[in-house]
């Protein structure tokens, strides 16, 4: 039995110790958000935060994960008021199909932490584990951007 | 004109579900007391089944039943078919050897199903696929085409003789031999068209549901074209009578060709729901998909383009030999004969052309159409050669494309297109002017001072969409009609629901569709819904492909608006006591022109359902439909010019600039087409620098994982300059021609004639890997002496 935090709320997961984070959240927990794209963390689609940090949650056992805060697509903004991260999304259309945004943006919410005034080298450099087939990278890249100017004004607030 | 109208960059709708992890993909849905499915596949190219021994895995805790294709054969379940009849040259029908979605006999490439294992969790369903114990007599196998039509190769369908599935031409032979024997200049090529991997990102995957009560079939699937794979599941594979089939296609996470087509996994998962009356899922893996979706591209071709001493081209002549893998895909024979040759005139008007093709069979994954589809593989062959050709000439690529282009239109082509609209020049101009080729030399210099080689590169692509005229394509061998429909469906509150047969699987249409209803009836686009992808809900329609759903599928639905226009004008004039000619329809009234007289929309539609003061003979209600086949294909159109720096040390080489100047008529969402210029140029240049699929020559697949096959990433793709050069398309309402596949057509050809135009050599084949640019750059090095 593992005990953790999943977007703020404390959940009591029971499955075996090697599942992979994303089938608990996607078969157990029934957050779908969060993508299968490769399994082998070489796409991006299933990216969480973990402790704040990104990570793919295809190579991450829920047996590692006692006492862990793991934040999903679902735990940031809804339809009704999404994050600023999301809004800069739907502002500057990114998404076609849809299907690898929710890793693009949990991806960027790290980048955002760690550098709060992203270069566009800095985004290119941080996003490389994450694949768009619809080929969005240049909108990820300004939405990023924007999105760090709206947090950056919401913390100067 | 509303701020949400044609022309207006509206958010899309979809995009408040998507960015917040609501979407509902496939594999995103749960069946009460579902099952799992998991196939055994050959892990040969080429081998003669020698047994199947489920007993092992049938004991295995969990598993409801393992199927195999001797089974599957004895329940009737029909082969998978090509939907599209292709005769060769001599009249012969093409070859199309059997496809079982189990294969009983014979596996002919690594991936093929041979069992079917249905279990209580994906995990029992995978290892217990893993217990099944198949007997193989491994056979020699083939994996490239030109090999496959080689003496003595393996044979992989016995009714293929030599692996010719057919070998057709077009053109007139004899009048391009002529011309090009009498030609001032002649350039020749060997090109390759390297084999791609489509990899939407959200893999294929199936949910199915028998009901043995009402004897009727759910499924749920990662499908462009819903109706169509109910069609084809009912009417070739006898999976279930087409009134007894649902098929849903909720959102779908990109599809780029390879979710058209029905495959093996989800005539399976149909069969074994009704055989085991538990509904079964089955979701790809990354590597099934790899293995299993069909691929796109893999052509060899040489070609001949003739000059005169003007520049004037004077006859093409091109034979290529295009890989279909090992079975024939739902489209695959229409791919290099009519949506490859028939684009080989390019934006030229060139008066002699002649191609041949051989479609072969080989042991690889069936090869079909995958974005662009036979068009890239035309513009490259065509945008090389000119470009080689100007450099041969001593000529500007620039001034040898213009010296040729069309400008009179229609124009009709030797190679049976009849281009409707265009300004070629035009979209030249544009995109010299935005990538400021003026000073071009400049920036070369200027690169050549710091060790690297720029060079730049011109595409002027031109491509056939809005797929397509019925009677057209039913000569040519169509099985089916390529028409859309629409149903307009306004409420008795004045809402509107448009079901429409397109499907949207990233191109916004839920936003775009319902842009050209707000703005016709002036309502908010927020009392407009359009309803896609379910077979109990909408009428019969072809789905998206070919760039067709805004030439055809918002041409019905614009068809269907005008039934709807004329209806509410006969209801207005009615209760207003006015002529049906003086009513106008505007900013949400039905007004009387010139008075003070008006209904309000919404009055209108109640008026329709309450049928109380309805013109005599008038039915109530207000819906209409239509079937919108077009007249002519479209042909967007444009140039795009691409820069690079190769580092001459390394071969790594950075795309510096990216300008593509685009002619696709009227333009619905300047945001969503942009997006889709975006995401198609991704995929070009991915095809052009980064993306081959390797199978080795056992017809093994080498390339199975993100490990091997390189995808364009953030970092590999440069920021683009967009502009748009607009002729409006006579022969549809709107004027649209479609922007879906421009990129993934006009952006291989322009890079590659960038770095071959940096490096100084132009013997350099797709994908240009650092390593590949590295080997051409030595190659094309005069000999250093030994130190």
């Amino acid at each position: 039995m593992i005990r953790l935090k999943v977007n703020g709320t404390p959940r009591t997961v029971t499955a075996p110790a090697d599942m992979p984070l994303l089938w608990v959240l996607r078969d157990v927990l029934r957050l779908t958000g969060t993508k299968y794209g490769c399994g082998i963390g070489h796409c991006g689609a299933c990216t969480v935060l973990i402790d704040g940090a990104r990570a793919n949650a295809c190579l991450t056992t829920i047996g590692s994960l006692d006492g862990a805060e793991v934040t999903t697509i679902e735990g940031l903004g809804t339809p009704a008021a999404p994050h600023p991260v999301q809004a800069a999304w739907i502002d500057h259309q990114v998404a076609q199909c849809g299907y690898c945004q929710s890793g693009q943006i949990m991806a960027a919410m790290d980048l955002l932490a760690q550098r709060p005034d992203p270069t566009d080298q800095d985004i290119a450099d941080f996003m490389w584990g994450n694949i768009c087939r619809c080929g969005t990278y240049p909108r990820i890249r300004t939405a990023i951007r924007d999105a760090a100017a709206r947090l950056r004004a919401e913390t100067a607030e | 004109m509303s701020e949400t109208g044609i022309g207006k960059a509206v958010k899309r709708k979809e995009d408040k579900r998507f960015i917040t992890g609501k979407g509902k993909y496939t594999d995103d849905i749960r069946m009460e007391n579902q099952a799992y499915a998991a196939f055994v596949r050959s892990p040969h190219a080429h081998a003669r089944i020698t047994g199947v021994d489920t007993a092992g895995a049938s004991a295995m805790e969990g598993v409801i039943a393992v199927l195999t294709g001797a089974e599957l054969a004895q329940d009737g379940i029909g082969n998978l078919i090509c939907g599209w009849a292709v005769n060769s040259k001599d009249g012969s029908p093409m070859n199309m050897g059997p496809w079982p979605a189990l294969a009983a006999e014979r596996v002919r490439y690594v991936g093929d199903a041979v069992a079917v294992v249905i279990a209580e969790t994906q995990a029992q369903a995978r290892i217990a696929a893993e217990a099944v114990e198949v007997g193989y007599d491994e056979l020699p196998a083939v994996a490239r085409a030109d090999k496959a039509l080689a003496a003595g190769a393996p044979q992989v369908h016995d009714n293929a003789p030599g692996n010719l599935i057919y070998d057709w031409e077009i053109g007139d032979e004899a009048a391009t031999d002529a011309a090009l024997a009498a030609s001032a200049h002649i350039t020749a090529m060997a090109l390759t068209n390297n084999r791609l991997s489509p990899n939407a990102m959200e893999p294929r995957a199936a949910i199915a549901t028998y009901d043995a009560a009402e004897d009727h079939y759910t499924l749920y699937t990662t499908s462009q074209n819903p109706h169509v794979a109910r069609l084809v599941l009912s009417a070739f594979y006898n999976v279930a009578p087409e009134h007894k089939l649902r098929v849903i296609a909720p959102d779908v996470g990109g599809g780029f060709g390879s979710k058209i087509y029905i495959y093996p996994e989800e005539i399976a998962c149909l069969w074994a729901s009704m055989k085991t009356e538990r509904s079964v899922k089955w979701t790809a893996e990354r590597s099934e998909a790899f293995m299993t979706d069909a691929h796109g591209r893999d052509h060899v071709t040489t070609a001949k383009m003739g000059f005169d001493k003007a520049g004037r081209i004077t006859a093409f002549k091109v034979d290529t030999i295009a890989n279909f893998g090992a079975y024939m895909s739902l489209f695959s024979s229409a791919v290099p004969t009519y949506l490859y040759a028939t684009l080989l005139s390019g934006q030229y008007d060139i008066k002699n052309i002649h191609c041949n093709v051989r479609a072969v069979y080989t042991n690889t994954v069936p090869v079909d159409a995958y974005r662009g589809a036979g068009r890239p593989e035309a513009c490259y062959v065509v945008e090389r050669m000119i470009e080689t050709a100007a450099r041969e000439l001593g000529l500007h690529p620039a001034e040898l494309r213009r010296k040729n282009f069309i400008t009179e239109f229609p124009h009709e082509t030797p190679v049976i297109m009849t281009y409707d609209a265009g300004d070629f020049g035009g979209n030249l101009d544009k995109a010299m002017a935005a990538a400021d080729v003026a000073n071009f030399p400049a920036r070369r210099a200027e690169a050549e001072a710091r060790g690297k080689l720029r060079g730049i590169g011109y595409s002027s692509y031109i491509e056939a969409c809005g797929i397509a005229p019925s009677a057209a394509v039913g000569s040519l061998g169509a099985g089916v009609g390529l028409w859309e429909s629409a149903e307009v469906r306004v409420n008795p509150v004045g809402t509107v629901e448009v079901l429409t047969g397109a499907h949207s699987h990233g191109q916004g249409h839920e936003t775009t569709f319902a842009q050209i209803v707000a703005e016709r009836f002036g309502i908010p686009i927020e009392n407009v819904s359009i309803v896609h992808g379910d077979t109990d809900k909408v009428q019969f329609g072809m789905g998206t492909y070919g760039s067709r759903s805004g030439a055809v599928g918002m041409s019905a639905i614009v068809r269907a608006m005008d039934k709807v226009e004329a209806k509410v004008k006969k209801i207005a004039a009615h209760a207003l006591e006015a002529s049906e000619d003086d009513i106008v329809i505007e900013g949400g009234e039905v007004k009387v022109a010139g008075t003070d007289r008006a209904m309000g929309w919404h009055e209108v539609g109640l008026a329709a359902y309450t049928a109380h003061n309805l013109p005599p003979d008038m039915e109530p209600g207000l819906k209409e439909g239509a079937f919108y086949d077009p007249v002519n294909f479209t042909f967007p159109a444009g140039t795009y010019i691409c820069e690079v720096e190769v580092d001459p040390e390394t071969g790594v080489t950075e795309i510096v600039q990216f300008t593509a100047a685009d002619d696709f008529g009227t333009i619905i969402n300047p945001m969503i087409v942009e997006g889709q210029v975006h995401g198609g140029v991704a995929q070009g240049i991915g095809q052009a620098m980064l993306e081959q699929v390797v199978y080795d020559e056992d017809g093994q697949l080498i390339t199975g994982s993100y490990m091997d096959y390189s995808m364009p990433r953030a970092a590999d793709l440069p920021f683009y300059t967009i502009e748009h050069n607009t002729t409006v398309c006579p022969n549809n309402p709107l004027g649209i021609k479609g922007c879906g596949e421009a990129g993934a057509i006009g952006a291989p050809p322009a890079v590659i004639n960038a770095i071959t135009d940096a490096i100084g050599s132009n013997d350099l084949a797709m994908p240009a890997t650092p390593m590949a640019v590295w080997q051409a750059l030595q190659a094309a090095r005069p000999a250093v002496a030994a130190e």
